[in-house]
């Protein structure tokens, strides 16, 4: 039997993830995608799907199971192994290092493998780059918040206006040497152990 | 001022990866010049592959693991060495309540005993065969694991053909005593806390512990990519000895609560001190109000558990060819044979001026009670080391041992 294109089966538990490689192989032509998030009956899902690659993600606690269950041939028709080639160095490192490894069916040529993976490995690396950066904005939006409650302790308890109070928060952080979030956390924290809160 | 080594290791959530993890926290790694960092992984299969690939220069694996590594039987490994055995014991065979209330019925005691228990279980199948119900499924942690072998050692000793009349799966030990709960496995062999942890749930029942089916027999080892240790002799040798001192600080009761704290950070178990005394004291609940007091239950330190003995992994071995993991050629002898390292560890620990044993293997099974024997350094007590079959395995008569377990299957 000829192939036309490959059996792709993604096992993420992180759907977001999942679903933004799962589009990444459709761009390249990749039709037969199948994305898995839980692993329960998995033996069974793949003997239906008989996938060529198996992408999973280095987290799941699950890839002990799921190694042994490649190998078990009851499970899957063809015995299945791990990454594209064993001599790949670089391709295997690449994987590792963005936190997501491959498995292939034995005896796949390696050319039909590696845009497969390459293409897991920029995603998995988007991804990463993704939540980082989510993360930044949200630790932003924490300091924001801070820094306005700041702001309103010393609004209230010295009688400033909104832009005194910032200048004088400001200008603390200027002579410490410090970030204004940190100044600003500092007040909120004292103001909060010594009083009634004056913010609520 | 002296040279600082920077070593990065791998390691599972589990409580024999104690020594490795206190050699850090402790401090007993800095004072031997070494800045260790420890990562925790999620799976075997990511330390295996880290330490291919050069992220970890050593990691706690399973005792097996190095043996399968080197054999070629997973992918992706580079050969690797074992100079450290990170403990003896500490594992459990947890079953679900129903099928203790049907071993129980059968003859089955809340002793731990593993030939009685074997009966009964055994019994329970052949019944539950009768009756036309499917086979119990029981769990390891991994098919190269002393989970699988010394499970499988059990039920074919007591006339239970593991690959026949049950199904054996794989499930991380975390995820065992949830599955053991939901009723998707009916059984498992895993470290503790795992096996507690179900008896404190109420849905477990400890029917019996490693300790007892296989005397102060080996679970965790320290394997070492074998690139990385000729590489860096003094730096390995440094670490051995900083293990060394860990392991006797992990087997002092004194320190066993400050262990415990330690184990339960978030970092590492993230589990609450108690669940951990269980492994410490070798004081069990067993389930349904029994409980047990086991002898040498874990030992992280004491009877040479650090010694990288050969007759370990070559028995490791003898199951691998018992169970159609590996084929018993010369070549594969061979290798099984130098992947556990004594020399590096009596080395490494030479000039501490503590007792090592004189030989790298022993007959396994031929001590009956704890002996004191011929070592080098300050005195030496081994063993006991029995198997509960009385069986015994003597590393200089391998091809018999394996043709022994051979016909004994085919009769069966």
């Amino acid at each position: 039997m000829v192939r036309s294109s490959l059996a792709v089966l993604v096992i993420d538990e992180n759907r977001i993830r999942a679903s933004i490689i799962e589009a990444g192989l459709r761009e390249a032509g990749h039709q037969q995608v199948t994305v898995i998030h839980d692993v329960t009956g998995i033996a069974r899902r793949i003997a239906e799907i008989e996938p060529d690659v198996i992408v999973i993600d280095l987290e799941n606690p699950n890839r002990d199971m799921l190694e042994n269950m490649f190998q078990l041939s009851r499970a899957v028709k063809r015995p299945i192994a791990m990454f594209v080639d064993r001599s790949d160095q670089a391709s295997i490192e690449a994987a590792v290092d963005a936190g997501v490894s491959a498995y292939v069916v034995d005896g796949l040529r390696q050319e039909r493998v590696k845009p497969i993976l390459d293409m897991a490995v920029s995603r998995f690396n988007a991804f990463s780059r993704m939540a980082r950066e989510l993360e930044e904005a949200r630790s932003e939006l924490e300091s924001r918040k801070v820094i306005d409650r700041a702001k309103g302790i010393l609004m209230k308890s010295r009688g400033l206006s909104e832009e005194a109070a910032y200048t004088l928060l400001r200008k603390t952080a200027m002579n410490q040497n410090r970030k204004i979030s940190d100044i600003a956390q500092s007040l909120v924290t004292a103001a909060g152990l010594l009083g009634p809160a004056e913010d609520e | 001022m002296s040279m600082r080594h920077q070593i990065t290791a791998g390691f599972m959530p589990l409580f024999d990866s104690a020594v490795l993890v206190a050699a850090s926290e402790l401090g007993f790694a800095a004072r031997e010049g070494i800045d260790l960092t420890l990562h925790r992984e999620t799976s075997w299969a990511n330390i295996r592959d880290r330490i291919a690939i050069g992220h970890f220069d050593l990691a706690h694996m399973l005792g097996p693991m190095p043996l399968a590594c080197n054999l070629g039987l997973t992918p992706l490994a580079s050969e690797t060495i074992v100079p450290f055995s990170l403990g003896l014991g500490g594992n459990c065979v947890t079953i679900s309540k129903a099928v203790w209330a049907g071993m129980a019925a059968l003859g089955a005691e809340a002793d731990l005993d593993p030939a009685r228990a074997g009966v009964a279980l055994g019994a329970f199948i052949r019944e539950r065969a009768t009756a036309g119900r499917e086979p119990l499924r029981f769990a390891v942690v991994h098919p190269h694991s002393g989970h699988n072998y010394e499970l499988r050692y059990w039920l074919a000793a007591c006339g239970i053909d593991p690959d026949r009349a049950i199904e054996i799966v794989i499930v991380p030990p975390p995820f065992m005593a949830d599955a053991l709960a939901a009723g998707r496995i009916d059984g498992y062999c895993v470290g503790e806390p795992w096996n507690s942890a179900a008896v404190a749930a109420g849905t477990g029942h400890i029917v019996t512990v490693k300790a007892l089916l296989w005397k102060n027999s080996p679970e965790k080892v320290i394997g070492v990519r074998k690139t990385w240790a000729e590489e860096n002799p003094e730096v390995l040798a440094a670490l051995l000895r900083a293990l060394h001192h860990s392991a006797r600080w992990c087997q002092d009761p004194v320190n066993h609560a400050e262990l415990a704290a330690v184990m339960a950070q978030p970092g590492f178990l993230g589990l609450p001190p108690a669940m951990q005394m269980p492994i410490l004291t070798g004081h069990l609940q067993l389930g349904g109000g029994a409980e047990r007091d086991i002898d040498d239950f874990f030992l992280p330190f004491d009877k040479a558990a650090n010694f990288p003995w050969k007759s370990h992994a070559l028995w490791f071995y003898t199951q691998m060819v018992r169970w159609g993991h590996v084929a018993h050629t010369p070549e594969n002898l061979a290798i099984a044979r130098d992947c556990y390292r004594p020399d590096l560890y009596r080395a490494a620990l030479k000039p501490l001026g503590v007792a090592l044993p004189g030989a790298n293997a022993k007959v396994e099974g031929a001590l009956k009670v704890a002996t004191a024997v011929g070592a080098t350094g300050a005195g030496l007590v081994l063993g006991p080391d029995g198997f509960f079959d009385g069986q015994i395995f003597d590393p200089d008569e391998i091809d018999a041992y394996i043709a022994r377990q051979k016909s004994a299957r085919a009769e069966a």
